[in-house]
């Protein structure tokens, strides 16, 4: 993935009600969302955001109702004013735009979905998903040809003349994600997208934004109130909480490492198994006996660390095998080198394993080989460290 | 000595304006009234260019299509226009239908607009509110007065009266409709770069439809209860041969035309109700 900033937030507050500016001020001098509404009747919606995303990540907005994750997304294409700060997008700046190149930027660059899809309830399916295309000025039969594209992207192919209201949710919410990509903008913006879903439908339409993400490789900003949701959705997860940003970063960093009291509140109901990979449990292998030395050094080494089995590598690291300290006395009695003793049927995962997949495997085969791609060795994982990490929750 | 509230000769006023005006102004209402002869006469000759039975032919034909081919929308109004016909009052009838015509077409073209203006601006929502209440409380007579002192007896100020009665209804369900476009799609519209009139004729408009057609329904059936009072300052058709009957006490005749206005009524209100499409 690249890392390229795609949007940048800088110094972004937003203060709803008559005299936002002034609010500010007291907010600077520490006063509490709470407090502010009481003696203000103004509502924070936002305060002093920083942050940026990159291109081509799926970055989710999370915090509980009311945190203002909305209000941020929306002043990301500017359907909400901040009261102060500044939205670059590609560089520019979204708040200082003139109406007419706003337009361009939220025609060309920008799609969004919404929680209740926002279907124009007296178009048929093609109308709504051409809509873009149809603002734009373009003609019905290239705009019918896209919209189509779109369509059969995300599994609506022979709906396209429907009613709106002859659909599920979950048809009405691909439509309403087809509309959004038939302009194929580099950035889309998902509030609570699928929270109007049956929880199976909704398990079903992530799994189908994460396969069109790996086609499309857009930059997606994902609101959403469910952790669950934003762990599988998200490259990097942004906390936030009465308007502040609390923590940003990937999935298991805020699971392992969470800022605060509120972050670790908001992850302690996780099933942590789901998050955890093998390589955040993963010690580093040491030692390991080249497939080079000879079988005395491989049991020198056993048992000063007091193991019985080794892993075998070769020049580069890469995995071949294991010996075990009896059948590696047995081969020096008979004067045999470590390939002829070795045993090839290493029990191996990837580092990107999430610690649920490993936990009926470790009951029986612990330790367990932690390769690359290229079977190259970068640790391993213990049963105790498993269920180490599976405990850290309380 | 007792105090008095002092008399305000408002309806002296009044007069005294509408005497200005029929002086000064006279030239344009002159205009006026030949622009509203010439549509009501189009729309009669439209009305007229058919006989009787091809007309109800085609009007029968055209509820079948709108009433999305449920037959019984069209039989109602085959039996309806049949029964007008079969009383001998068609050609009454279509009098009283081309001054509807007329008259709820100008309120429409007026209402509608001022009604999407007015969700828009809160300042002339603000100078609108009291007028709408003022035109509907007032007696519908009343508007008969000035009618008649600016464009004198016949068609033209039955209409203008008529107008001025069925307008609020339009304007008022334009503004319901348009102020709850839910903010969503409006959203929508924003989101994906459209222009204000692109936003306005693609997303409220269409989504403020069935709000809009209830109005279009109602300024119709409005005409329709005005004309026939316009009767009184000498509009023709069929609400003139009520009041005819009521001064010769003949029963029979009154009836018959009653029963004409109620047919016309009916058929209209359903053929606009069956326009207006469904959530
Ligand atoms: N138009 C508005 N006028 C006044 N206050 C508003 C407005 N929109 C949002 N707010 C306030 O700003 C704060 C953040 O709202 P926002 O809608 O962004 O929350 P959210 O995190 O999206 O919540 P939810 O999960 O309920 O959608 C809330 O306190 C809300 O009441
Ligand atoms: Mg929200």
């Amino acid at each position: 993935m690249e890392e390229k900033t795609k949007i940048e937030i800088r110094d972004v507050s937003k203060v709803f009600g008559k005299n936002p500016k002034k609010v500010l001020k007291l907010l600077d001098e520490g006063l509490s969302k709470a407090e502010i509404l009481e003696r203000t009747g103004h509502n924070v919606g936002l305060y002093k955001l920083n942050f940026e995303i990159r291109s081509g990540e799926i970055f989710v907005i999370m915090g509980l109702s009311g945190s203002g994750k909305s209000t941020l997304l929306r002043c990301i294409n500017r359907l909400i004013e901040p009261t102060t700060g500044e939205i670059r997008i590609d560089g520019d700046d979204v708040i200082k735009m003139k109406p007419e190149n706003l337009r361009k930027l939220r025609r060309n660059k920008l799609g969004m979905v919404f929680q209740n899809f926002g279907l124009l309830p007296h178009r048929s399916v093609i109308d709504n998903v051409a809509y873009g295309l149809e603002v734009r000025g373009i003609e019905k039969e290239q705009r019918y040809e896209k919209a189509l594209e779109a369509i059969e992207n995300v599994g609506l192919k022979g709906h396209e003349d429907s009613d709106i209201s002859q659909l599920s949710g979950g048809m009405q919410q691909r439509v309403g994600l087809a509309r959004a990509l038939a302009t194929d903008p580099d950035i889309l913006l998902m509030d609570e997208a699928f929270s109007a879903l049956d929880p199976l439908i909704r398990s079903e339409m992530q799994d189908e934004l994460l396969a069109l993400q790996d086609r499309m490789q857009k930059t997606i900003v994902f609101v959403s109130h469910d952790l669950d949701e934003a762990l599988k959705l998200g490259d990097r997860i942004l906390l936030m909480n009465e308007g502040k940003a609390v923590q940003i970063g990937t999935a298991e960093e805020i699971l392992t490492n969470p800022a605060d009291d509120y972050v670790a509140k908001f992850v302690a109901g996780v099933d942590r198994s789901k998050v955890l990979l093998a390589e955040a449990v993963m010690k580093r292998p040491d030692p390991v006996i080249s497939i080079n030395s000879s079988l005395k050094v491989a049991v020198q080494l056993m048992k000063k660390h007091g193991i019985s089995s080794i892993y075998v590598v070769d020049r580069n690291k890469i995995l071949k095998g294991f010996v075990t300290i009896d059948k590696a006395i047995d081969g020096i009695k008979e004067n045999k080198k470590i390939e002829n003793v070795m045993s090839e049927d290493v029990h191996k995962t990837a580092p990107d394993t999430p610690l649920n997949e490993l936990i009926p495997i470790i009951e029986s085969h612990s330790p367990l080989a932690v390769v690359d791609e290229k079977d190259k060795l970068i640790g391993v994982v213990v049963r105790g460290s498993v269920l180490g990490a599976l405990a850290m929750e309380d | 000595m007792v105090f008095e509230i002092p008399h305000i000769p408002l309806g002296d006023g009044v007069e005294v304006i509408v005497e200005w005006i029929e002086q000064n102004l006279g030239f344009l209402l002159d205009l006026f009234t030949a622009i509203m002869n010439i549509l009501i006469s189009g729309i009669r000759d439209v009305l007229f260019l058919f006989p009787p039975v091809v007309f109800i032919l085609i009007v029968t034909a055209i509820a079948y299509f709108i009433g999305r081919r449920d037959a019984k929308l069209a039989i109602g109004v085959a039996f309806a226009l049949v029964l007008l016909e079969s009383m001998r009052l068609w050609a009454i009838s279509m009098q009283t239908l081309s001054l509807v015509l007329a008259a709820a077409l100008v309120a429409l073209v007026i209402a509608i607009p001022i009604g999407i203006i007015a969700a828009k601006n809160e300042t002339l929502l603000y100078i609108i509110r009291p007028i709408l209440d003022f035109m509907q409380t007032m007696p519908s007579f009343v508007y008969l007065i000035p009618a008649v002192i600016f464009f004198g007896l016949g068609n033209v100020p039955g209409l203008v009266a008529t107008i001025v009665f069925a307008m609020p209804p339009p304007i008022r369900l334009t503004i319901l409709g348009i102020q709850h476009v839910p903010k969503e799609l409006k959203e929508v519209g924003d989101a994906f770069g459209s222009t204000p009139m692109q936003k306005l004729m693609k997303i409220e408009i269409p989504s403020a439809m069935p709000s809009i057609m209830a109005g279009v329904n109602q300024c119709i059936m409005l005409s329709l209860s005005m004309v026939v009072i316009a009767a009184m300052i000498g509009a023709p058709g069929l609400g003139y041969q009520v009041l005819a009957a009521i001064q010769r006490i003949d029963i029979g005749s009154g009836f018959e035309a009653g029963l004409g206005i109620v047919i016309i009524a009916m058929v209209l209100d359903r053929l606009t109700q069956s326009l207006t499409p469904k959530r």
